[in-house]
């Protein structure tokens, strides 16, 4: 019993990680229908930001907001400079672009910061804590907490606030939305910021656990990609459930299968449920026009 | 027939090569563009999308490397029944798959590529392991094929071959029905093409032409890894056919020397590599978003469509 | 179609005769590296690259070698041995290269070994797979400790320690697995069973299912960790969190102080092998090495700002073992240098004291590990004799 529990809990700390991620992706998805596979790299600046302004004196608290705001800056920059000016370009071409920038970014990552691995404190330098004969550590606690009071908070920003219902009039028909006197490039553009935002949030709390270098965030795209599309692309929700399920699947086929292959097998599982379920566990069917 | 030009490039080429050097850059982008074009044909003219392609070209490779050192198959064997391998794989991996829509599939096969990276990791007694394996000496009967400059040969001529099928795949009704897919996959149905076994023929096709350009890859190299079918090599082949022109022959060419070229003429960059690699990629796309070739074309005047 | 591909292949050429023409013939003595300077190995490239270009500076100021100032033309592999082999071609055939320190990883050198051998040129690892010097070839050599050896320095230690009972946990990158393998093979004849193995991926954040069920195995007296990277140091903090009471052993992977950063409080009692260079300063003053350790690490850490690591101290013994076979041999003519290299007998290095012969091409044995214990945030020495 102490062993399956265990297990739930390293499944439930890389979850968190990979949910985190995740959301950021759904952010952009749902405003432009761009997959951002710069998300990964996000990510690392918030984390990296924060670490080298710590070793250069700044207080932790205000490295991580300045990181936050970088961060942002830098989605922005990405809409502003690459997306809006591609205008209308094709699904593929944008995927090509996002993937240009992160190119971009971690070259500029190994220039600015350097090519060794970084660490930040966790929130609560406790022991971890014991239930049942396994141990989780605080930091996956907060990751957790995270991630859910994100979703929240984006859920009543998006249903409550005026700009919230902007970005889902943007996102159900762009023309449209114009049409009303929505600005969208503004729209899009601060969901590229608050998305870059996301993930600095969630870079700043998972270096604890991960530790932090330049190519980090290679492979978390990847994870948060997979996430995503396990819960089901667009839905906030789909991204959160699809994260923690997937850490959970990586968890459980290291523990009872085999540690070599847990990437594997929690890859088979999700292309099992995309051949049961077509658009993920809370994806909308696509209306095709014809 | 446009190829012409092509060939005849490909002859006089060489002349530009001062050293082997050169002719194993101009192999290597041969060999890419024959799995760029491969992928073009899925991507460019069926509308689907395959982040995992690399994994056939890893099948390719390991077969004429296992093949010959632990099965005792003749490398020319060993090459065919790589092939064979990709696209019995792909059959059974695109009935599974390829039901699945834009972002969903290329998930699956992202996820697919990734367990055949893993796959050639971990079963060390087979492949080596991470560390990877040397590729024995690629024999002809008993004739051994040595050199950068014989593979030029070899694989521009199959890219040249590969242009030629592809060619004709297009202007096939096979081709046409792709085409129609693309367009809009419903209206195709509507107008009776079997969409199902339509999308899976080009996928296997196109899993055929990757394990060509792996097979090539690995006896040209004499040592093989696992990265060949990685995921970063999987985005290498997706950029090389979007930036070269998705539903262009020449595109994937182009594509490919960009990709292949790039690095080696990056290299006075040194720490500044990759922002530049990055730069560059982001450029072409935002400015040309059609990919290279067509953009030329339209730009040369009247692009003919392929 | 005639004017496109014409036009397109018409550019190719151009640019990439342009690009070579850069690289205009000179006087200077070239010598080439291929590193991982990016990519999944860049914290072992970099330190690499940084040395070597500390070191050809250096020499070059004080007048190069045998009357000739040297050129250093670095490529960077990104990790990938399909870019090394294309980077070993370049050097050979455009370069015009003598000789090689480089290949970060034993994927890359294995690539390039058929590369170097052919072309004759002498070409020093800088890769830790025992498989790059055995069996011997002509013209390869490598200064880091073989990943054998780093087994047989832990079980010796072990040995001592009356724990003959181990569990293993492996990453699954390349010097994770190969070091795996060679701790298998050695283990019966020093005396050591590997009750169970786990593994874990490089990225992985979390590595406590796996250590979970090596707590659960009875009989299980020490666990030995290889990888590299950030993994043994989440590996650590795992087994700390878990509460595991027996001694971890580190590989020679993890040989640098970024790993006591990362690893916290965690890190305490833990033992590794490593190179004399960690505790330089801790290295009594009869030591032989102490005098080129603590310069190098001075030079190193005053240049870069960064700690001093092993993997630097490789390419450090690597430049240094070809410019003094150089030296002897009178010039840079390859053949010449190949023997000298052979020939070279008691250098002092910063991974040991080589001396290499035509059936040993690595020359260290195991006196040049240290074996480490981690004590208060620091490194401390333990003695042959286990204190």
């Amino acid at each position: 019993m102490a062993e399956f529990l265990q297990f739930v809990f390293s499944g439930l700390t890389v979850g968190a990680i990979y949910a985190l991620v995740a959301i950021g992706f759904t952010l952009i998805y749902n405003a432009s229908d761009v997959v951002n596979f710069a998300q990964g790299e996000f990510v690392m600046l918030g984390g990296l930001i924060t670490v080298f302004l710590g070793y250069a004196g700044v207080p932790l608290l205000l490295a991580s907001v300045f990181a936050i705001f970088a961060t942002s800056a830098v989605g922005f920059a990405l809409y502003y400079f690459a997306i809006r000016t591609a205008r209308g370009a094709n699904a593929v071409s944008l995927i090509i672009i996002t993937i240009g920038a992160s190119i971009f970014l971690r070259g500029a990552a190994e220039i600015i910061f350097d090519k060794r691995f970084h660490s930040l404190p966790p929130v609560f330098d406790s022991a971890p804590i014991r239930i049942g004969g396994a141990a989780i550590l605080p930091q996956s606690l907060v990751v957790l907490a995270g991630a859910v009071i994100i979703v929240m908070l984006l859920w009543v920003f998006i249903g409550r606030t005026l700009f919230g219902k902007a970005v889902i009039a943007t996102s159900a028909n762009r023309v449209a939305a114009q049409l009303v006197g929505i600005d969208t490039r503004v729209i899009v553009g601060a969901c590229f910021a608050l998305s870059a935002a996301i993930g600095a949030i969630a870079g700043i709390l998972v270096t604890p656990i991960t530790l932090a270098s330049y190519n980090a965030g290679t492979l978390l795209a990847l994870k948060g990609f997979a996430a995503v599309m396990l819960g089901g692309i667009g839905s906030g929700m789909g991204a959160m459930v699809g994260g923690i399920l997937l850490g959970l699947l990586e968890a459980f086929a290291a523990g009872y299968v085999s540690a070599r292959y847990k990437d594997a097998v929690a890859f088979l599982v999700i292309l099992a449920i995309l051949f049961a379920m077509p658009e993920g566990l809370f994806g909308k069917a696509k209306v095709e026009r014809v | 027939m446009s190829l012409i030009p092509l060939a005849a490039i490909i002859a006089v080429l060489p002349l530009l090569f001062p050293s082997a050097y050169y002719y194993r850059v101009a192999a290597l982008v041969f060999i890419f563009a024959i799995a760029s074009l491969g992928l073009n044909l899925l991507m460019g003219f069926a509308g689907q999308v395959s982040l995992g392609h690399a994994g056939f070209m890893g099948v390719g490779a390991y077969a004429v490397s296992i093949g010959p050192s632990h099965l005792g198959i003749p490398s020319l064997f060993s090459f065919v029944l790589g092939a064979t391998v990709s696209a019995l794989v792909a059959f059974i991996v695109g009935r599974l798959v390829l039901r699945l829509k834009g972002h969903y599939l290329a998930i699956a096969t992202l996820g697919f590529g990734l367990l055949l990276a893993i796959v050639f990791a971990n079963e060390a007694t087979w492949t080596g392991g991470p560390d990877g394996m040397t590729v024995p000496r690629f024999t002809m009967l008993n004739w051994p094929i040595r050199g950068a400059e014989t593979w030029y040969w070899i694989s521009a001529v199959s890219f040249l071959l590969g242009a030629v099928l592809a060619f004709n795949l297009i202007d096939s009704p096979t081709g046409r029905a792709l085409r129609a897919i693309h367009d809009s996959e419903i209206a195709a149905r509507v107008l009776g093409v079997d969409v199902a076994q339509k999308k899976l023929t080009i996928f296997v096709v196109s899993a055929v032409y990757a394990s060509v350009a792996g097979s090539y890859l690995a006896a040209l190299n004499g040592h093989i890894t696992p990265d060949v079918s990685g995921f970063l090599r999987s985005i290498e082949l997706v950029t090389m056919v979007v930036l070269g022109g998705m539903g262009s022959i020449a595109g994937s060419l182009v594509g490919s020397a960009l990709i292949v070229i790039l690095p080696q003429a990056l290299t006075f960059f040194h720490d500044y590599e990759h922002v530049a690699l990055g730069l560059i990629a982001m450029s072409v796309m935002i400015f040309l978003p059609g990919g290279i070739v067509p953009s030329l074309a339209v730009a040369i005047g009247g692009g003919r469509r392929k | 179609m005639i004017g496109k591909t014409l036009s397109i292949a018409t550019a190719m050429g151009v640019g990439l005769a342009a690009v070579f023409a850069v690289s205009a013939a000179s006087a200077q003595v070239k010598i080439g590296a291929v590193l991982s300077a990016s990519g999944p190995a860049s914290f072992l490239g970099d330190p690499e690259k940084k040395t070597l270009d500390i070191y050809v500076q250096d020499i070059n100021a004080k007048g190069g070698v045998a009357g000739q100032k040297l050129q250093l033309v670095i490529y960077d592999d990104g990790g990938d041995a399909n870019a090394a082999s294309t980077f070993a071609t370049r050097l050979v055939e455009e370069d015009k290269v003598v000789a090689v320190v480089g290949g970060t990883t034993t994927g890359s050198t294995l690539a390039m070994i058929p590369i170097f051998q052919d072309a004759q040129i002498p070409f020093i690892s800088l890769a830790g797979a025992v498989q790059i010097v055995e069996p011997v070839r002509k013209w390869v050599f490598k200064t880091p400790h073989t990943d054998r050896m780093a087994c047989e320095k832990i079980f010796a230690d072990l040995k001592r320690r009356n724990l003959t009972t181990v569990a293993l946990i492996s990453g699954t990158d390349a010097f994770g697995k190969s070091m795996h393998d060679q701790c298998i093979s050695v283990a019966p004849k020093a005396g050591i069973t590997v009750a169970y193995e786990e593994a874990y991926g490089p990225g992985d954040s979390d590595m406590t299912p796996q250590l979970t069920k090596i707590k659960a195995k009875s009989g299980v007296q020490a666990v030995i960790n290889t990888g590299f990277g950030q993994g043994p140091a989440i590996v650590t903090r795992n087994y700390r969190q878990l509460g595991i009471e027996y001694p971890l052993y580190q590989s020679h992977g993890v040989a640098s102080k970024q790993f006591m950063g990362l690893a916290g409080a965690a890190a305490d009692g833990v033992r590794l092998p490593a190179s004399a260079l960690l505790v330089a300063d801790k290295l009594p003053d009869s030591d032989k090495q102490k005098s080129v350790v603590v310069s190098y690490q001075k030079a190193f850490e005053t240049k870069t700002g960064q700690a001093v690591s092993t993997f630097g101290g490789h390419a450090y013994d690597g430049l240094m073992i070809l410019v003094e076979a150089a030296s002897r041999a009178g010039g840079f003519d390859r053949f010449k240098v190949r023997d000298e290299i052979e020939r070279t007998a008691g250098y002092v290095g910063t991974g040991g004291i080589v001396n290499m012969s035509p059936s040993d091409h690595l020359g260290l044995d195991l006196s040049a590990f240290r074996m480490l214990e981690i004590k208060n945030g620091d490194w401390t020495l333990i003695s042959d004799s286990g204190s």
